[in-house]
């Protein structure tokens, strides 16, 4: 089993193996993505209270489950570079920093056009979007530390120790963000009316989740094998690559 | 070499360093004084508005100075050689940077929490709420010298370390910062406080628990290249 | 037949896309003085720290007494004393606050029982082992350069460690001091201990000196 493990830490298996998905995450991602997004964007019934504007939760609720997703493969990717020092756990955790902020930013924005039609503002300080706008700090706040170190090992080992502690503290600010919310707004809203969601309304949803962590798997994967390339240049099969191109 | 001894040692030495210098220890003061200053001007002089944001005023600005105070921490050590030593001795990391980590409070937090009652005055904070704003003070400057001093390991020997710190280690603030502003706002308006106090009482347990282990990982990373 | 004490196996260390070193086997054993050489930037400071278990920026093997070092980072701290190229004193503190301060810091089993009077009169014996008597007392910004590296000196004698790794431990020291230092260091091999060091100085006067050059490991 260790030997699956330690198998799976080499860059040039990852890369070999990994040219070979990417075609097939990319055709899934762009097959879900469109069925849920037009599905959802167009056909799926109206929401009684809320009219046609709730749609953008097709776009919303995905990024945001992927956002937070994000975060956690960031921070356990980024534990195991540091116990078990494999560099491609290291390489994961770095790939996930920017594309967890931009499905954090796009969650935003897709919460405030949302907001917009529903509650006459961009913005509103709910718990939610409150929360999500913590993460997204929490994101810059990795990044900027990796930024900022130039040697690359040590910029890893930094960001997988920061983004552990923030991992650790999510919890904690979500419930205290809450809690601050119920303080201040006496009817909280929400953005899913979850358990009484008819199958039309939840299957594009489905999908678009789906869709969504395929498209994000895809994106990792590309990131990863440029990341690939640049730390391994050194290697043997790096040079051949080139070569042949 | 007892735990004790050790701590001490440590505790001792950071201490006898900053009363060497202690034109250093009133800088975080004179800049809480000025931010809180700086609201009546900007808002309004008017004790009823001033006195609505008090609480969260006065929280925030002892927020922006104890990030400030950070740089204390490691960064002259960092240049001299000594924090190296550190790394290098025999004796638990754990101990040296709990040392360490108390020795920033004692200088930076415990002073802002004792003169925060003048500031409070000069925001009209009911008298009533004074008692909770410093004990709120006392329980969460302690929290943010532990998360801070994280944030001051992963960061040290960087360029624009204050930027940094402060996008790094400010979000991991905010949970102290709500609980203990809205203590205050509490105490203020004769609500009970006891269980806002006990949470914060909760994440410094966890803070003084946790927080050296992620401290003494971050040195070491940061002195490792 | 002496005891191996540390030893580098197939080391490699890149900079900055620049390769260091590589296939670097070093063994130094009890009573020996190896000297690093080589010019500006072949990466001696960094196999110092390499070798100190400070920067793990490097592939390869690193045992000590025959253990892989990441296991027995404690037991090796008791045995070694390193110093780098800064100060490695707090100026705001006097010479005898320093050397209490690593007293207690660099503590290993041997001498951890030791009372608060025994170590400050250890403290003053040391100090004028490095010709510093009667500075005991003064904040060490007063000193002069070399004066506040005689102070860094000071503190190898506060534990028992056998190994002493010196970088470039000679600069801004005069003649005299210079004489001083390398007594210390042979007195300090002719008793069992192992240094390592590098320097761009001569060491005549060392006993069992090896050298290793950097900058000449390069691939073709």
């Amino acid at each position: 089993m260790w030997t699956w493990f330690y198998r799976l830490g080499s860059p040039k298996w990852f890369y070999g193996i990994s040219g070979r998905w990417l075609p097939w995450f990319l055709c899934a991602a762009m097959v879900l993505l469109v069925t849920g997004s037009v599905w959802g964007l167009a056909f799926a019934p109206q929401d009684y209270q809320q009219g046609n504007s709730f749609r953008i939760i097709y776009i919303h609720v995905p990024t945001a489950f992927l956002a937070q997703s994000c975060y956690f493969i960031m921070a356990v990717c980024g534990a195991i570079g540091l116990i078990w020092k494999m560099k491609l756990s290291d390489m994961v955790a770095k790939s996930c920093a920017p594309i967890g902020a931009s499905f954090t930013f796009l969650a935003l924005v897709t919460g405030a056009i949302w907001g917009k039609p529903t509650w006459g503002t961009w913005w509103v300080w709910d718990a939610r979007l409150t929360s999500m706008l913590v993460l997204l700090f929490l994101y810059l706040g990795v990044i900027a530390l990796q930024s900022a170190i130039s040697d690359r090992n040590q910029a890893a080992k930094a960001s997988a120790v920061l983004s552990l502690v923030g991992l650790v503290n999510i919890p904690i600010i979500k419930y205290s963000v809450e809690w601050w919310n119920t303080l201040h707004q006496p009817a909280s809203f929400s953005v899913v009316a979850k358990p009484t969601m008819p199958i039309e309304m939840w299957m594009p949803l489905l999908i678009m989740v789906i869709g969504l962590y395929c498209f994000f798997a895809a994106l990792l994967v590309m990131r990863i094998r440029v990341e690939i390339l640049e730390r391994e240049w050194r290697t043997e099969w790096v040079k051949a690559l080139i070569k042949k191109r | 070499m007892s735990f004790s001894k050790l701590f001490m040692a440590t505790l001792k030495r950071d201490m006898t360093i900053a009363f060497r210098h202690p034109s250093d220890l009133v800088n975080p003061l004179i800049f809480f004084l000025v931010v809180v200053s700086l609201f009546p001007l900007a808002i309004s002089p008017d004790a009823r508005y001033l006195a609505e944001i008090a609480p969260g005023v006065l929280w925030v600005a002892s927020l922006l100075a104890t990030l400030l105070s950070l740089d204390m921490l490691f960064q002259s050590d960092y240049q001299d050689g000594t924090l190296e030593q550190l790394l290098l001795s025999p004796q638990p990391l754990y101990t040296s940077v709990l040392a360490k980590v108390v020795s920033h409070w004692l200088l930076s937090g415990l002073p802002l929490a004792l003169i925060s009652p003048l500031l409070a005055l000069m925001l009209f904070l009911p008298s009533s709420a004074m008692p909770t704003l410093m004990i709120t003070l006392l329980l969460g400057t302690p929290i943010m010298s532990f998360i801070g001093a994280i944030g001051a390991a992963l960061t040290i020997g960087l360029r624009k370390t204050g930027l940094l710190l402060s996008l790094i280690v400010l979000p991991l603030y905010i949970p102290i910062l709500i609980f203990a502003a809205s203590a205050v706002q509490n105490a203020a308006i004769g609500l009970p406080v006891l269980g806002h106090l006990a949470l914060l009482g909760a994440l410094l347990v966890l803070s003084v628990v946790l927080a050296p282990l992620a401290i003494a990982a971050a040195l070491r990373i940061s002195l490792g290249s | 037949m002496a005891k191996t004490l540390l030893q580098s196996v197939n080391l490699y260390c890149e900079r900055d896309q620049r390769v260091l070193f590589e296939n670097l086997d070093i063994s130094v054993s009890a009573g020996e003085v190896l000297q690093v050489e080589g010019p500006n930037g072949s990466g001696k400071t960094t196999l110092l720290r390499i070798l100190t278990g400070l920067s793990d920026a490097y592939e390869g093997d690193l045992l000590w007494q025959g253990q892989p070092l990441q296991k027995v980072r404690e037991s090796y701290y008791q045995e070694m004393q390193y110093l780098g190229h800064s100060a490695g004193i707090k100026q705001a503190l006097t010479a005898e606050e320093n050397l209490q301060w690593y007293a207690v810091i660099q503590a290993g089993h041997l001498n951890a029982g030791s009372s608060s009077q025994q170590r400050a009169g250890n403290i003053a014996d040391i100090l004028a082992k490095v010709g510093l008597r009667g500075y005991e007392d003064v904040p060490c910004h007063t000193l002069s350069a070399g004066q506040q590296r005689r102070v860094n000196l000071a503190r190898l004698y506060l534990s028992s460690a056998t190994l002493w790794i010196l970088d470039e431990p000679f600069t801004a020291i005069d003649k005299n001091g210079i004489a001083t230092i390398e007594t210390l260091i042979e007195e300090h091999v002719k008793s069992g201990g192992t240094v390592i060091i590098t320097t761009h100085q001569d060491l005549k006067s060392v006993p069992n000196l090896r050298k290793i050059t950097l900058g000449e490991v390069l691939p073709a």
